[in-house]
């Protein structure tokens, strides 16, 4: 199977059809709630924290944020994504964003960041434009700056390979984020899950 | 969108970030509605510390509402019932006032973003990304 950042940029691959697919496919469900839900134990805040979720797509990551008691500003370059989050109601605010272009929020917005499944996307099968290295620094450049010092951000993603990973991590520490990658079931091949665990300035608790 | 959204989003052109006219935008042209959400005054507390009390003045007296007190208040008992009537004249405006159509213009490059469906659209060209 051919994975879909190799396909097209995200925008034209969840088209209508995709992302209805995606959003009603009961297993893609299971898994995201259950990355959304780890990705939630790493941050470990308080409840009634203001979340950014970054790919936030249909709002399936969104709607654990609102059961679990927080409240949302969701980013993603799918209008047909957003589209289906709209038809669910989700309680988050989303916004239609490249998060390569930087996340436009003033310092200090967010007390926390997630993101399910998204991060790869920067750098891989993208518009001839685009150049990966400056898009991931832009965003982790804006992304440290919307979060509250000390705020942390967790993202899972899939990485495309051992190159992909570092050039990640290395745009994440030079912007100054504190962190490294934290690896679920390593030794499963199928369900070897990646988190970013990132946190912005001093916190009151170390990582 | 919620009206608390106004406080934190700002111009995404990056020339813009360093800005101090890129953020609060200037709203226009907005058709505002209300949506019930459950009270969590614990929540309108904390963001209460984190607002930018200039820009939601500015922001609200675009979109018709001059009757918030100059000075942002300030509440140390989110449940103390002193601070009740306030707490939830804020939780209206913050989070059931939502935009469901608008243009925000960018005051420093003149940007406009545009909101349908409550979605703002922050897709910029290629000479501006
Ligand atoms: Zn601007």
């Amino acid at each position: 199977m051919s994975r879909p950042e190799y396909t097209a940029p995200p925008e034209i691959f969840y088209n209508d059809d995709e992302s209805t697919k995606y959003t009603q496919n009961t297993r893609v469900q299971q898994i995201q709630a259950a990355m959304t839900l780890r990705a939630l134990e790493l941050l470990n805040i308080p409840q009634g924290q203001h979340i950014l979720d970054i790919g936030c797509g249909s709002g399936l990551s969104g709607e654990i944020l609102t059961e679990e008691g927080h409240y949302w500003v969701g980013m993603d370059i799918s209008a047909s994504m957003l589209g289906n989050a709209l038809d669910r109601e989700v309680e988050g605010d989303l916004f239609l964003a490249d998060m390569g272009a930087g996340v436009p929020f003033r310092a200090g917005t967010f007390d926390a960041a997630i993101s399910i499944s998204a991060i790869q996307w920067l750098g891989n099968a993208d518009s001839s434009h685009s150049n990966p290295r400056h898009r991931l620094q832009r965003f982790f450049q804006t992304l440290y700056a919307s979060l509250k010092r000390g705020g942390k951000a967790v993202c899972q993603f899939y990485p495309t390979g051992q190159k992909q990973l570092d050039m990640i991590l290395e745009a994440a520490k030079v912007t100054g984020f504190g962190g490294g990658v934290v690896i679920d079931n390593a030794d499963s091949k199928k369900n070897k899950k990646y988190y970013l665990v990132l946190a912005a300035g001093e916190g009151e608790e170390g990582l | 969108m919620k009206f608390l959204t106004t406080n934190f989003v700002q111009c995404a052109v990056q020339s813009c970030a360093r800005s101090s006219d890129a953020f609060p935008l200037k709203y226009s042209e907005c058709q505002l509605v209300q949506k019930e959400i459950d009270f969590d005054p614990e929540f309108i507390a904390h963001m209460l510390q984190k607002l930018d009390w200039d820009a939601l003045v500015e922001v609200a007296a675009e979109l018709g509402n001059s009757s918030l007190p100059p000075q942002k208040p300030t509440i140390e008992d989110a449940q103390a019932a002193e601070n009740e009537q306030l707490l939830r004249d804020l939780h209206s405006l913050l989070l059931e006032t939502q935009i469901e159509q608008g243009v925000m213009t960018c005051k420093n490059c003149g940007h406009l973003y545009h909101i349908k469906n409550f979605i703002p659209n922050f897709l910029l060209p290629p000479h501006l990304a």
